[in-house]
């Protein structure tokens, strides 16, 4: 019989015997939780006017550990915890360093401001067809890639993220979103498939999984091991979820479609995942890939800035303006990782934080407007925001001047590092695009603003009288509403006027990528302080025996 | 062997590619599928080729006695193996509700979510 | 498919490889078998039943939808993962008990409750499937 005391075999030096502490178990919750609370709501499908409840309930427990573990990271350094017991590297391990706490804190904040504004964008027939499982799912997905540190189990987290997202996109079922959904699923299926590709043939050269372990190995590596193609794979993998300049384009084609709650999610938080894994790959893992790749990420990054900005000036439909504004920020992640530095990695954390912030309360307050206008998201179309909400054309001025990098709100600060961290490193044409960027991005959305709410009424009307007026929120719905717009725009100008407190965050998360003694540390400290133990009690048995022995001798003497 | 192997990688991979870059959605699918598998093998190989000696270390030691197979590539292809799967199964599904929806599988005629001849944003205030 | 043979057949075939699937999944631990492909034989057992009788007879046969099953069995695993909280190891460790029933020692552990997990969602979610595509 399996593991009956008589058969027992004895397994202290393969596993680990310190007991677990409630801090490690802060690491695994964000995903133990939202796997509970989604199967529950599947469980109570007859009974959907329950699932906005359980999902803000528990997304709200999530952000509450999640913020615990990010203290605790800053405190005591990287964390990690293995599943089952199993020594390190044979178990799978989850490891949290300050950037994967930081983003996936602030991911679960976002994704609670969505659960609340989705409970008056998603009607009866959405949440039957699962709209807050699938959502909890995808946050599963999420974090588990934030907070993992073992690649395979980092390429597992990115399928249960893209089969919730599948879900999540077709919601409704509509001509135009299947048409999106199609060219989402085959191009972000190929970019996983190459993703499983570079893990294979990573596997083939260090044998091993775990990424702490990894970068130990790679590092006394021979020269001849083809790092440099498994890095080129990575990076295309990585770009493509990312959705950089040469394989963008099935963002534009599908992030319009779904329901506008479903596009802040996926704006805010999946292409940040595929940056996250790219730097977690290119710059801890594999940083002599990254060197060799460095002039072609500057292209790809600056091509990517100058694509997606140029593609928001051309758009007429707001949505599909917004989906190109994520393509230029992810732009200006690429630039830093491009540079490599300390701090344009800084640069690069603090602009994903930003980004996951400002893009979600864009949509959201694009979703706003949408619905007071009664269903209509053309420019040319959209008109009199400001005099049917002001607070709604406060918050989306704060926010567009947030994304285009004016200060002093979020943007200002990661665009500030990487421009100085470009022009440290003589990358004078890349400092240009960032600002020209900026630039760009400040004409189109200033556009949208004044368009759509300082305008009186859509072109074409004489201006300052109301073509029509829009109509206004009721008091629950206007609550709903406005409560995580504003709450994530009041995040957005915290991160503009007192940086401080996000600059040391994204600093300790540079520095435990470049140098990753601490991240290894965590993952392994535990195993070698038993081995000397063990070490310790053998050679203390040994002598033990020795002294008896010699002791036995002289009373036989 | 592991040159031949590497060789049959290549194949599936040039035949995936060579059809992923078709317009029509089911030679795509196909394309998929056979990427799928492609890689499925590729991890096989990067697990080194052994004799087929089960795994198991004997009653007493602590680490097997002779080489054996390695189990880790099979434990991490059953996991590439059942999530293609359910990927296919799902993109066959929404390529059957396309093609009834759009009435086409060709990709250069699915212009719903991106119209052909979208207006241009106003230009003037 | 509705011969009057296989419609007699089916409901004790079925019968037999559900019964077969419990059988597969328990001895799992040790021996070829495990709530993956134990699930995969309870839902070709409830395919074959559909066959024969019916999306209709085997939607009142498995009495829950095969989705809330496939959530149960979720949820089941992650509460077999979860239970090592309690006893300060890490999430998922296998924990063990020999409790004996009328003499015979019963070994119940963790992994056990997991692998039953496994067999739900695999029986859900492919019963789920298989009755979408029938209908």
């Amino acid at each position: 019989m399996a593991g009956s005391p008589s058969h027992s075999v004895d397994l202290s030096q393969a596993m680990i015997m310190a007991p677990s502490t409630p801090s490690d178990w802060l690491i695994i919750s964000p995903i133990i939780i939202t796997i509970l609370a989604g199967s529950l709501m599947v469980m109570l499908r007859a009974r959907p006017a329950s699932h906005a409840y359980i999902a803000t309930i528990s997304m709200a427990l999530v952000v509450a550990c999640e913020l615990l573990l990010l203290q605790n990271v800053l405190q005591n350094g990287p964390q990690s915890m293995t599943m089952g017991r199993w020594m390190p590297p044979f178990g799978i391990s989850f490891t949290v360093d300050a950037m994967g706490a930081l983003l996936a804190a602030i991911s679960g904040i976002v994704a609670l401001a969505v659960c609340i504004y989705s409970s008056l964008d998603i009607n009866q027939t959405g949440r039957r067809l699962g709209f807050y499982p699938f959502l909890m799912l995808l946050m599963t997905g999420v974090s588990g890639s934030f907070l993992t540190g073992d690649i395979f189990n980092l390429y597992v987290w990115f399928e249960v993220m893209l089969i919730s997202s599948f879900g999540l996109i077709i919601l409704g079922g509509e001509k135009a979103q299947i048409d999106g959904a199609l060219k989402y699923a085959i191009l972000n299926l190929m970019a996983t498939t190459l993703f499983l590709v570079a893990t294979g043939l990573l596997y083939g050269v260090v044998g091993t999984l775990n990424m702490a372990d990894i970068a130990l190995k790679v590092r006394l590596l021979p020269p001849e091991a083809p790092m440099a193609t498994i890095g080129a794979l990575y990076f295309v993998a990585f770009a493509m979820k990312a959705a950089a300049f040469p394989v963008n384009f099935w963002l534009p084609a599908s992030y319009h479609t779904p329901r506008i709650v479903v596009s802040a999610v996926f704006a805010g938080l999946l292409t940040k995942v595929g940056v996250y894994a790219l730097i977690r790959t290119l710059v801890m893992i594999l940083p002599e890939s990254r060197d060799q790749l460095s002039d072609i990420m500057v292209v790809v990054a600056g091509a990517t800035m100058l694509v997606g900005t140029l593609g928001a000036l051309a758009q007429n439909d707001v949505r599909r303006i917004l989906g190109y504004l994520v393509i230029a920020g992810i732009g200006s992640m690429l630039a830093g990782v491009a540079i490599g530095t300390g701090p344009a990695i800084m640069g690069s954390i603090l602009y994903a934080v930003h980004s996951i912030l400002v893009m979600t309360a864009l949509y959201l307050a694009l979703g706003v407007l949408i619905r007071m206008s009664g269903g209509k998201y053309k420019l040319s179309e959209l008109g009199g925001g400001y005099k049917a909400s002001s607070l709604l054309s406060l918050l989306f001025l704060i926010l567009v001047f947030a994304v285009s990098g004016l200060p002093p709100f979020s943007g200002f600060w990661p665009k500030f590092v990487l421009v100085e961290a470009a022009l440290g490193e003589g990358h004078t044409w890349l400092t240009v695009i960032i600002l020209v960027s900026g630039l760009l991005t400040s004409i189109a959305m200033g556009r949208v603003w004044a368009h759509s709410f300082w305008r009186g009424g859509p072109i074409g009307t004489e201006d300052g009288r109301d073509a029509a007026p829009l109509t206004g929120l009721v008091g629950t719905v206007r609550a709903r509403a406005f409560i995580p717009i504003s709450a994530l725009t009041v995040f957005v100008v915290l991160m503009g006027v007192m940086p401080t407190p996000f600059f040391g965050m994204a600093q300790q998360g540079s520095y435990s990528l470049l140098s990753p003694q601490a991240y290894t540390k965590a993952v392994f400290g535990e195993v070698i302080r038993q081995k000397q133990e063990h070490h310790k009690k053998r050679t203390e048995e040994s002598e033990g025996k020795t002294m008896s022995d010699k002791k036995e001798e002289g009373n036989h003497q | 062997m592991e040159i031949l192997l590497a060789l049959l990688v290549g194949a599936y991979f040039g035949v995936s590619v060579y059809l992923m870059m078709s317009r029509y959605i089911i030679r795509i699918l196909i394309g998929v599928a056979i990427l799928g598998n492609g890689v499925n093998l590729l991890i096989f190989t990067s697990g080194r080729l052994t004799r087929e000696k089960p795994p198991i270390i004997p009653e007493g030691s602590m680490v097997p006695e002779v080489i054996t197979a390695n189990p880790l590539p099979q434990a991490l292809i059953l996991t590439a193996i059942v999530i293609s799967f359910s990927f296919l199964a799902f993109l066959l599904v929404l390529a059957f509700r396309t093609y009834q929806e759009l009435g086409t599988d060709n990709t250069i005629e699915m212009r719903v979510a991106e119209p052909d001849n979208e207006a241009f944003p106003p230009v003037s205030y | 498919m509705k011969t009057l043979i296989f419609r007699t057949i089916a409901p004790f075939l079925a019968a037999l490889m559900v019964l077969f699937s419990v059988f597969v999944t328990l001895r799992g631990h040790n021996e070829p078998g495990g709530g993956f492909i134990g699930g995969l034989i309870a839902a070709s057992a409830f395919a074959i039943h559909g066959i024969a009788a019916g999306v209709h007879s085997v939607r009142r046969t498995l009495y829950f939808r095969p989705l809330s099953l496939a959530a149960f069995g979720l949820m089941l695993a992650g509460l077999s993962g979860l239970l090592s909280i309690l006893f300060r190891v890490p999430f998922l460790t296998g924990l063990w008990a020999f409790p004996e029933i009328f003499g015979v020692e019963l070994a119940l552990s963790t992994p056990m409750f997991f692998d039953i997990g496994v067999y739900f969602v695999v029986l859900g979610a492919l019963a789920s499937i298989a009755l979408t595509l029938e209908e």
